[in-house]
């Protein structure tokens, strides 16, 4: 077997690397590497030429002292040298140097891209392995515009060796995944498809990737993947142990492989073909009854393997949702694994339950588990564990269990841990309230919430329990009491007092009749907490005292009293001293009548989505709903009941909710957000669907589209201008593609933290246009330019544009812009040239009522024809002459182009000088409704004649 | 839908916190890179064997990746990949790694790694590429090596 000394081959770099280990101080080894560096740079410099022994030696050093973690500015030429060295270990280190330390100076890179290229047509598969490595590690966009067409020549030739297919196959998908505009698979994807079945285990398992890879983003072109992968891992499952040698390990034939085989069935719905979904159910089964066999060996890396391909597999089960036999079976195996000895496989049964729990037919199954999951939230020592258990709990969750679940979570909070509290916080809220029976049932849970973990009780639960109560007027006087009494306690949280002094300012008077809880009781159990809370929740209750004032009249001396001593009516927070001089003005001047409208009862507030469910949402990452109003209620914290000014109070409360403006019977409002696609099947699936990542993107209310318009016919330009802020875009369109140049300019002189750009696309424009793009480094210095790229694909005619959100943190405050990308239909036009024959031909056809639409309009300024043509012609479309009788009119042809189809399109332009009106007519060439061209016909209306 | 699987990055440290070998698959600045380092050894090294090899991480800079890890004597093996990807098949992507790394260092120790970082990185590139698992069978990935380590 073979084994390496240390260091063999290069003396002086072994030498050297132990001078650092052996260095006492940071001060010794920077004194030892500045030697070092200028040792090789004498070296470099010199009138002798180095041979290539020495040139790798110094090379492999200064990559050595780059590690460590020291600035290189030289040796790139000596590395880029190396490359051309026909010795191998030359050539390793030089692309060793090259990977490790990218440089984007053009002159290097085309050298580079010279040896890679020469290596690549060697013949040699330890060379051409060494380049495809190189370009993999590197991938930047330089290398795919030089190789993303040599490489799958490379990887489906005949002659090309096993090693040199599996490096190719990966290498491709490095190049895919960062320019996949550059990667045209068209004519190779049969071929590679067809790499699913080549005898070399190790080329299936680099090519699978790639394939993976390639279905996500095109199943159709890559749907006869499924039949192969299915038959390929049919004789893996069903083979014995040792029947593929090189690639059983600790008895488990090809584990990793397997794994891939099931995350590629992943990316498609269950085989339509009979035999091939029987075969693989035959698979599932297999794997299902192998896990019940004793072991082969008792290494845990044998159980491990095991298991991994028993996970995948019911990861696709969960994934098909229709097979109820084997649904139930995977989930009586986690629930053996619930209980085994393996943290690892508690853990990630716990999480594969979770899953399961949101199918129909397996929630009942799930739910028998319940005691198991709440003893390991109980008992199990790893946080990460106990998460997991508490987030299965919250996917079980459902009427029947509600209440035994909301409890062992409660008591769970008494001890949990910081890290997970108030996302464990928002799950009993949004449980709390989704089942709720009675309301005072929930509003016990929420108060004890409060009470347990009340720094962790975010303004979202405790504006929801506010807003439920003043809808339901069941509860108000049951929440009334049981806050007043909960405010007895000595020390209580403050969103316990913010919670106390709104129920109390609106619905006191429902528990006044009680001596014990008279108004004046009310009133100083609510004033003796005042001095212990923050300006917000003073306010707050400032706002309670003077609806107290209208609900009780003998209240009014004793609040006048305090609203007039000098630390309210002179308080140095301005906003508490003018609340404290405008109540006590309003209550002296103000008649009772008056006074009775202003202060009047809270109306009820528009049911919509649950703030608490956009909030945990948001909290679950990047691909969830993001709030932006979120923001805004936040800073404006205590003000709910503020200046007795209603209209305002309303518009914060309300902003505190999620966009979604249809109103719902239920409660939450969840299912007006639930996936169109998903099914409604129990309510514990439903919940889970809303709280996975996927749920659609409510706009944002505040979307800035003036930028927008001025896009319709034009390509390049600002998009968006403000103080802090310049986005320019530069865009080009070829066919259904286009790519969109994004540069962020700072204007300011101050560094912008957390910024990040998020592009969306809200509705059924997810399944029109395909938008990708790659996150953007998270500093923007001040006067600095970043850019962004997105790739635009456009799969079928759409109408809405896709949103671009951008955050960022400009002197500590966080700024939030979202601005609609100007992504039209147009954009994917094809000039068509033909001629008046023709066109008036086609034009007859075009008859049917969905395939004309016709547009009158004024014109805003004068109609100048260059201008008209202009504007035109950044339409998209070939204006053509010469072919309308009449020569005032514009006559235009284009083709748009989509992945779905393409939709030929003639429009006509008819001004009316004298009128000052245009008139547009524009047939569509498509036998179904195809609404977008109006639209974009609305688009050109205003701009046509104004720039 | 799965997402797109793939290795962010394997990293080898001590429990020093130094790192013996870093390759990174995704694009990260420097400064980030040194974040992610810190983070992986602040995370992983207060566990202990009773709890799973598998560690999220919220941090804002690793949202939506999971750490896998395994311990060998004073060495962490961690390799961060997308929280969809399969745990027990990057877990024992890790032990097959240093099965081979054992077997071509003739018992590999820490100080192997140190001097020879620039043959770990051939090792790494025969088993791990662009992301993903390039090859698994030892008999080959160490045939490979032994031919390769027989040039000049």
């Amino acid at each position: 077997m073979p084994a390496v000394s240390k260091g063999d081959g290069m003396r002086g770099l072994a030498v050297f690397i132990s001078d650092i280990r052996n260095c006492k101080s940071k001060e010794a080894e920077i004194k030892r590497i500045n030697k070092e560096l200028a040792n090789i740079r004498s070296k470099f410099k010199g009138d002798k030429a180095l041979d290539g022994y020495s040139k790798k030696k110094y090379v492999c050093k200064l990559l050595f002292i780059f590690l460590l973690g020291h600035d290189i500015d030289f040796g790139h030429m000596e590395a880029v040298n190396l490359l051309s060295s026909n010795k191998y270990t030359e050539k390793q280190i030089g692309y060793l140097f090259i990977s490790v330390l990218v440089n984007s100076n053009s002159e290097l890179i085309r050298l580079i891209n010279n040896a890679i290229k020469n290596d690549l047509s060697s013949r040699n598969p330890t060379f051409m392995c060494l380049a495809l490595h190189c370009i993999a590690n590197v991938g930047s966009r330089e290398m795919a515009e030089a190789f993303a067409s040599e490489i799958p020549r490379i990887l489906v030739a005949g002659d090309t060796m096993d090693s040199v297919k599996q490096s190719a196959a990966l290498c491709l998908l490095r190049l895919y995944k960062t320019s996949p505009d550059l990667v045209l698979m068209g004519e190779w994807t049969s071929r590679v498809v067809h790499l699913l079945n080549d005898q070399h285990m190790g080329v299936v398992t680099a090519a699978i990737s790639l394939i993976t890879c390639l279905s996500q983003k095109n199943p159709d072109e890559f749907k006869t993947c499924v039949s192969l992968a299915v038959s390929r891992l049919s004789r893996i499952v069903s083979s014995a142990s040792t029947d593929l040698q090189d690639y059983t390990y600790y008895f488990v034939p090809a584990p990793w492989l397997s794994c891939k085989l099931l995350r590629l069935l992943q990316c498609y719905p269950p085989p339509e073909d009979g035999a091939v979904k029987g075969r693989l159910v035959e698979c599932l089964e297999t794997i299902l009854n192998k896990a019940q066999e004793p072991p082969k060996s008792k290494k845990v890396q044998h159980s491990n393997a095991k298991n991994a391909i028993l996970f995948e597999a019911i990861s696709l089960i969960i994934h098909y949702d229709s097979e109820p036999n084997l649904l139930v079976r995977a989930c009586n195996q986690l629930g053996q694994f619930l209980q085994h000895r393996e943290t690892n496989l508690r853990y990630l049964a716990l999480e594969s339950m979770c899953t399961l729990a949101s199918s129909e037919f397996s929630h009942e199954a799930v739910k028998t588990h319940i005691e198991t999951v709440i003893n390991a939230l109980k008992t199990e020592r790893d946080v990460s564990v106990r998460q997991r258990a508490a987030d299965l709990l919250y996917a079980m969750c459902d009427r029947s269990n509600a209440k035994q679940i909301v409890a062992e979570m409660l008591s769970y909070l008494e001890t949990a841990d910081y890290s997970i509290r108030e996302e464990m916080v928002l799950k009993v809220a949004i449980l709390a309230e989704k089942y709720a029976v009675d309301y005072s049932w929930y509003v016990d849970t929420i108060l004890n919430l409060i009470r347990i973990a009340g720094d962790y009780v975010s303004e979202e639960v405790w504006y929801r329990v506010i807003q439920i109560v003043i809808n339901r007027d069941d509860v108000q006087g049951y929440a009334a009491k049981t806050v007043f009494e909960a405010l007895q306690a000595p020390a209580c949280h403050e969103n316990m007092v913010k919670v106390g002094g709104y129920i109390l300012g609106e619905f006191g008077n429902l528990i006044a009749g009680d001596p014990r809880s008279s108004p004046l009781v009310q009133f100083n159990l609510l004033h003796s907490k005042f001095h212990l809370c923050s300006v917000p929740t003073r306010a707050l209750l400032l706002s309670a005292y003077i609806k107290f004032i209208n609900l009780f009249p003998e209240t009014k001396a004793t609040i006048q009293e305090v609203l007039r001593c000098d630390s309210q009516i002179r308080n140095s927070d301005v906003e508490l001293q003018q609340r404290a001089v405008e109540y006590l003005k309003l209550s002296s001047i103000a008649s009772t009548d008056v006074l009775a409208t202003v202060l009047e009862e809270m109306p009820p507030f528009p049911e919509r989505e649950s703030s608490i469910l956009a909030k945990l949402k948001k909290k679950k990452g990047p691909g969830a709903v993001s709030v932006t109003e979120l923001e805004d209620s936040k800073r404006e914290g205590g003000e709910l009941n503020g200046g007795g000014d209603r209209g305002q109070d309303t518009a914060t409360m309300a902003a505190s909710n999620a966009s979604t403006p249809s109103p719902s019977a239920d409660l939450l409002g969840i299912r007006s957000t639930a996936p169109l696609g998903a099914a409604p099947a129990s309510a514990g699936s439903l919940l889970v669907d809303v709280f996975s990542e996927a749920g659609p993107t409510a706009p944002s209310a505040a979307v800035n589209d003036d930028g927008f318009l001025r896009f319709v016919c034009k390509n390049n330009g600002v998009l968006f201008e403000n103080q802090l802020l310049q986005i320019g875009i530069k865009s080009e369109y070829r066919q259904n593609l286009g790519r969109m140049y994004l540069f962020y300019g700072n204007k300011t002189s101050v560094q912008f933290a957390s910024f990040t750009t998020t592009v969306s696309c809200p509705g059924e424009l997810q399944s029109q246009l395909n938008v990708q793009t790659k996150p953007v480094e998270p500093l923007v210095e001040g006067g600095a330019q970043i850019q962004q790229v997105l790739n635009i694909e456009c799969l079928t005619d759409f109408s809405d544009a896709p949103l671009l959100n951008i955050k960022f943190r400009y002197g500590g405050a966080l700024q939030n812009l979202t601005l609609k990308l100007p992504v039209t239909i147009n954009k994917f036009f094809q000039p068509t040239e033909m001629t008046s024959h023709d066109f008036f031909q086609r034009w007859k056809q075009l008859s049917q009522p969905q395939q004309e639409a016709q547009k009158i309009f004024k014109a805003n300024n004068s109609m100048d024809t260059e201008v008209l043509k202009a504007k035109l012609l950044g339409l998209g479309t070939a204006l053509l002459d010469n072919v309308d009788p009449n020569p005032e009119n514009y006559v235009c042809a284009g083709v748009i182009q989509t992945k779905s189809q393409q939709v030929g399109c003639l429009l006509r332009l008819e001004p009316n000088a004298q009128a000052q009106v245009q008139h547009t007519d524009s047939p569509e060439r498509v036998s179904h409704n195809y609404s977008s061209i109006p639209n974009f016909l609305h688009y050109l209306s205003p701009y046509s004649v104004n720039i | 839908m799965t997402s797109i699987s793939e290795i962010r990055f394997i990293l080898i440290q001590n429990r020093a916190g130094k790192t013996r070998l870093a390759k990174w698959y995704m694009q990260f600045d420097d400064d980030e890179k040194q974040k992610l380092i810190e983070e992986v050894h602040a995370v992983v090294t207060v566990r202990d064997a009773k709890h799973t090899n598998f560690v999220e991480v919220r941090d804002k800079s690793f949202r939506n990746f999971k750490i896998i890890y395994r311990r060998y004597a004073g060495l962490y093996f961690c390799i961060c990949v997308d929280v969809t990807d399969n745990n027990l098949a990057y877990l024992e992507g890790i032990h097959n790694f240093v099965e081979v790394l054992n077997e071509y260092f003739h018992n590999v120790c820490e100080l192997d790694l140190v001097f020879n970082f620039y043959k770990v990185y051939t090792v790494v590139d025969e088993m791990f590429l662009a992301g993903e698992i390039r090859e698994t069978s030892q008999t080959k990935v160490l045939k490979q090596l032994l031919m390769l380590q027989s040039l000049e």
